[in-house]
């Protein structure tokens, strides 16, 4: 009885206030080596700090952080989708054939939008609903998708988009600022408060931690999954429309290897690749990380594929690093 | 039991046998001989590589690395016959299986003592094996006449009726059978993928057993490194660029479970060669080679599903009467 | 006599506990030692430590008196040191033969594993230990108990001198737990030294003839069965006296509110109908394997019933999910704390208020405030012991663990919660929270389902009991009538003594 009659022991809901853990998060972290790429990189070249440079810099990762902020979703609920850049693929070439039959700007971008939201549902209908492992489906429709754009396409190309399309790729909405660039912050705010502030995005770090126990407590698992493949798709198809307008061409190779560049740019981001874990402003910051080296090394003449070297590095660094300090810590 | 198991292979040998059938109903001269050994050729990289791979994803991993390895080992090999165009090939082989397997230990290594995930291994050393040729060549490419005849022929060459290259193949396929049947490692390969935890306390080093599977196929990437540079007698930055891909799809196809612990080696073989039929027959059916790709991603959702359906579980069954059914 | 295997001041910490602290352990040949101590108390570093899993940070292991270092499980498998584990241990995809013989199978000239000898010898070894199973087989097609054979078969397969057995028992059935004794009995004549590691004490009364008593990663007593008593045993482990005294509060038992008639599912079970009444709790009892969980399970929407029909407060019910369940006021707090309970790596608050989402947002957004307020809540009213509420529910014990999941469902605000197994591997302190705490409920008008395989629990909290078995309903009692022997006969299917 005694026990019962104590008083319940006063249990604090926090032990650290924000700015601690600010300090500790791996954000913090990024955001250090983010000043410190772009101080070396405006001592290394006089160009980079030029508004217009800079302005040109971030068409390196805008595209590529639409999707990965969806994929963030998707890594933080467990799952993996490796056809996002074949979805792009696929996208532009609908597109493309739209355009072929005479279509103009409005219908290009609804078929964009389209064929990516298709490609995600069908990715997430064969996860979800099938119960297959994610990572072999996306195999399966990376090399369908890419598959069919190579069946339509072959070694040819579509070309003479629209003027007014075009705008999606190389159009500013005020100053230097540029459609692509807005519509990057806009998604980066969007899947912040996503992830972050809505009881959808609980629902997925609790799947990303137990998919089960998130099933017992009466998260509708499977449809949270699919609407995360849906979503991958429709930023696909949005990062293809883009990528299509600013080049202005359409090949079936579009967007090749850019399903690892988006993974290495959402793990760099502090999200666990075993789910469970990860924010939408480390994601945004590994995207300016990215985009910044790229640029550097674009302004020092250092061919891409240095580049991608360095990214590799990078990828596992980020990674091993942190283990090989908690071991020497530990000893 | 051990029947489903024999049954998912016997599946897929007669997924190919009826492959080839409807192909010949309307293309006889597809079943030559002549032209099976072609095919069989052709797709002896392939099996090859599968091997390798298979030994990692029986151990709960993935190498995405394998196709980066072999172009790095590839250009290497040309790279040494470039220089030293005496060197007997035996030795340039040698060396570039070595260094595929050094290349294999790197991620190895990246997996045991410093636990990342497989896939961000792979995938990082990916981008920094291919970036690696081009800091060795900076982007030259090393073609046909500068390699010795020597370094060329040999793969090509005919031994009893059937080119080096496939017997290579089938000597790998013998090494294979036996490492993953008759030795300790290759049944520690399953135990790490089946239960890892339980492997432990059978006395297995788990990270010690990935290290080796990842060493395996980075010597059968270097030695593939090697074959392809020779057969196709052209070496630079992007070969074999994706091809990691349909290595882990003959995996897939052949019923090697991605969640570690099933597979075989007849499975990762027969795997290969389904898709190496269905490349061959596709100039053959008047299909354009553009549809291969879409096909083979086809082919993989529908193998996932299959492997799927073979590995649920079914449920505890408690009623007596439903135990009868 | 010699002891086969002597620990002497074992030592181990871990960053932050100290989960041994200068233990001494003997097992002696031909002898079965119990080893007793609640969740947490380090019997499981210990094991590790016997078998090359872990190193001590001091002391020595002298084996037949000589000083003894395992680096390794295979140092430990040489020295003749061996554990049984819960059924997670073996190979589902490997052959039984295989199992058997991993790490240690016979060998051709040329190094190569030598299949026909290993499955020879396969054979052999179990049919010594009374199993008749194909060696060839896969191990998944096997049921538990003969899995658990296997893993005997494996013990003796190394030619072991020492077995530590971890609850062999939890996962077996009557029959299957007598066949587990006569083949420990024969292993006794054999000569082996036994660690037998229980929860059960009935069964460390029947089966040992040695015991130490860990507490708090020390070792507090150790002696011959036969010279102490299960209250001794009990009173040693908790370091105090624990009547096993329920807390069931009398409740004046009200109008059914959740009617279940005629459910059944194709494989699991059938005809189950029954009328649960508010302020009531109703006791499921049964072997494992009667298809109370996969019942319970049905019931909030995880499989799907073939037929049946559920009322709710007399309006009928279709539940096709765990969320539906919930929104309808029917909660399951499972019996797999760590895979189906908590969310591991989620703080404590969000696994609270995980259900209860809809309640704490406002329009799909979260409202942390909110949150933090149901937590706090539902975590004091069940004493949950924890440093902040923000803290990984994965860093609690089991018992405080098992607290934030009760609290998870409480939260929503049920109308029944069903609890399975809901003491289940956790310390006596928290059983009692929690015995007190379901009486409390049901005081306040909730109905209250508990699936337990414990006979003092269903006794001592159930105001009726229903036994399943094997997927049909074997008996219902009034707590006026109940008695063990009913109950067991009940469970077990055997008839009523003239």
């Amino acid at each position: 009885m005694s026990d019962a009659q104590m008083a319940a022991r006063h249990i604090p809901d926090r032990l650290e206030g924000p700015a601690a853990r600010f300090v500790k998060s791996w954000e913090s972290l990024l955001l250090v080596v983010a000043v410190l790429v772009f101080t070396v990189n405006s001592f290394a070249s006089p160009y980079f700090l030029d508004p217009w440079n800079l302005s040109d810099a971030t068409f390196n990762f805008t595209e590529k952080a639409m999707i990965a902020f969806a994929m963030a979703l998707v890594i933080v609920s467990g799952e993996i989708d490796l056809s996002v850049a074949a979805i792009v693929a696929l996208a532009s070439t609908a597109m493309g054939y739209a355009m072929q039959l005479g279509f103009d700007t409005p219908v290009l971008v609804a078929v964009g939008l389209g064929a990516g939201l298709a490609c995600g549902v069908v990715n997430g209908l064969l996860v979800t609903g099938l119960g297959l492992p994610s990572i072999v489906v996306t195999i399966g429709t990376m090399s369908l998708f890419r598959g069919l754009s190579f069946l339509i396409l072959g070694d040819k190309a579509f070309t003479g988009y629209p003027e007014s399309f075009s705008w999606f790729g190389q159009g500013y909405v005020w100053w230097v600022f540029s459609f692509e660039l807005c519509l990057f912050a806009a998604l980066a705010l969007l899947y912040g408060v996503i992830l972050h502030k809505t009881n959808f995005g609980r629902a997925v770090y609790a799947i990303g931690n137990n998919q089960t126990a998130a099933l017992f407590s009466g998260i509708r698992v499977g449809r949270v999954k699919f609407v995360l493949f849906m979503m991958t798709g429709l930023m696909a198809g949005l990062a293809s429309i883009c990528l299509t307008a600013r080049l202005g061409s359409t090949r079936p190779s579009i967007a090749l290897g850019w399903e690892l560049e988006v993974v290495t740019m959402v793990v760099l981001g502090g999200v666990s690749i075993l789910g469970g874990s990860g924010s939408i402003p480390g994601v945004v910051l590994a995207a300016l990380i990215m985009g910044m080296v790229t640029f550097g090394f674009g302004l020092l003449n250092v061919p891409g594929i240095v580049m991608s070297i360095f990214i590799g590095l990078l990828l596992i660094a980020v990674i091993g690093l942190p283990i090989v300090y908690r071991r020497v810590r530990a000893r | 039991m051990k029947m489903l198991l024999k049954n998912r292979e016997m599946l897929l040998v007669v997924a190919i046998l009826v492959l080839v059938g409807v192909i010949a109903l309307r293309f006889p001269g597809f079943v030559a001989l002549r032209n099976l050994v072609n095919v069989y050729n052709d797709t002896s990289i392939l099996i090859i590589l599968a091997l390798g791979q298979m030994a990692v994803i029986l151990t709960r991993c993935i190498d995405l690395s394998m196709a980066a390895n072999l172009a790095l080992c590839g250009m290497v090999a040309g790279l040494i016959n470039l220089a030293m165009p005496g060197l007997p090939i035996p030795a340039v082989v040698l060396a570039v299986i070595l260094l595929g397997a050094f290349l294999g230990a790197i991620n190895g290594l990246l997996v045991w003592k410093l636990d990342i995930p497989p896939i961000v291994v792979t995938l990082g050393t990916l981008t920094i094996y291919r970036g690696m040729i081009f800091l060795l060549t900076n982007g030259a490419w090393i073609n046909a006449h500068q390699m010795s005849d020597a370094f060329k022929s040999l793969p090509r060459g005919v031994v009893a009726g059937l080119p080096v290259l496939s017997w290579l193949s089938l000597i790998m396929i013998a090494i294979m059978l036996v490492v993953m049947k008759r030795t300790p490692l290759g049944r520690a390969f399953f135990a790490v993928g089946g239960n890892p935890h339980a492997a432990v306390y059978t006395g297995i080093d788990v990270g010690r057993t990935r290290f080796l599977a990842y060493c395996l196929a980075g010597a059968l990437a270097g030695l593939s490194g090697y074959l392809w540079v020779s057969r196709y007698a052209v070496a630079y930055v992007d070969i074999a660029i994706g091809f990691e891909l349909d290595i882990i799809a003959a995996c897939v196809i052949g019923g090697i479970s991605i969640a570690g612990g099933i597979g075989s080696v007849p499975g990762a073989v027969l795997g290969a060669l389904f898709l190496g039929v269905i490349k061959n027959a596709l100039p053959v059916v008047n299909i354009s080679p553009f549809a291969q790709m879409a096909i083979s991603g086809a082919v993989i959702i529908v193998a996932v599903a299959v492997n799927a359906r073979a590995e649920r579980r079914k449920g505890r069954v408690i009623l007596k009467k439903a135990e009868a059914i | 006599m010699k002891p086969a295997i002597a620990l002497e001041g074992i030592s181990k910490s871990f960053p932050g506990v100290r989960a041994l602290s200068e233990v001494s352990l003997a097992l002696y040949p031909g002898s079965v030692t119990a080893l007793v101590g609640e969740n947490g108390a380090g019997k499981s570093t210990l094991v590790k430590i016997l078998t090359g899993i872990y190193q001590p940070d001091e002391g020595t292991i002298r084996v037949d008196g000589a000083e003894s270092h395992f680096p390794t499980a295979n140092a430990a498998a040489r020295a003749g040191v061996t554990a049984i584990h819960q059924e997670t241990v073996l190979f589902d995809e490997l052959s039984v033969a295989e199992n058997i013989f991993l790490g240690h199978a016979p060998r051709t000239r040329f190094g190569l594993i030598d299949w026909t000898l290993l499955n020879a010898r396969a054979r052999e070894i179990l049919k010594r230990v009374g199993a008749d199973l194909d060696p060839t087989i896969r191990l998944r097609d096997l049921g538990i108990a003969n899995k658990h054979l296997v893993a005997i078969a494996r013990a003796l397969s190394v030619d072991a001198r020492v077995v530590i057995m971890d609850e062999p028992t939890a996962a077996l059935s009557h029959k299957e737990i007598h066949e587990l004794y006569e083949l420990i009995d024969r292993l006794k004549t054999d000569g082996k030294a036994i660690l037998f590691i229980s929860h059960k004490f009935d069964e460390i009364v029947r089966i040992a003839d040695r015991y130490t008593v860990f507490r708090d990663g020390r070792m507090v007593g150790e002696g011959l069965i036969a010279e102490t008593s299960q209250d001794d045993l009990v009173r040693m482990m908790v370091g105090r006296d624990v009547g096993q005294v329920f807390p069931k509060q009398e409740v004046a038992i009200g109008e059914p509110v959740l009617t279940v008639s005629g459910y059944r599912h194709p494989t699991e079970f059938e005809d189950i109908g029954f009328e649960l009444r508010r302020g009531e709790i109703l006791g499921f009892y049964g072997l494992v394997g009667a298809g109370r969980s996969e019942f319970m399970q049905s019931l909030i929407g995880i499989t799907r019933p073939s037929a049946g029909a559920v009322r709710l407060d007399g309006e009928v019910l279709v539940i096709r999910s765990p969320a539906e369940a919930i929104a309808a006021g029917i909660v399951y707090v499972p019996e797999e704390r760590g895979r189906q309970g908590a969310v591991i790596g989620l703080p404590i608050f969000q696994n609270v208020t995980l259900p209860s989402l809809a309640r704490t947002s406002r329009a799909g957004f979260l409202r942390l405030a909110e949150e933090f307020r149901l937590a706090r809540e539902y975590t004091s009213r069940l004493d949950l012991r924890a440093a902040s509420l923000d803290q990984d529910v994965g860093t609690l014990s089991g018992g405080n663990q098992q607290k934030v999941v009760i609290a998870k469902w409480l939260a929503t605000r049920p109308k029944v919660i069903i609890l399975d197994e809901p003491t289940k591997g956790i310390d006596i302190g928290s059983k009692a929270a929690v015995h007190a705490f379901m009486s409390e409920l049901a005081a306040q008008g909730l109905s209250v389902i508990m699936v337990s395989s414990e006979i003092p629990e269903i006794m001592g909290m159930s105001d009726r009991v229903i036994v399943m078995r094997e997927g049909r309903i074997a008996g219902r009692f009034e707590r006026g009538e109940l008695t063990a022997e009913k109950l067991v006969r009940a469970a077990a299917g055997i008839a009523e003594a003239a």
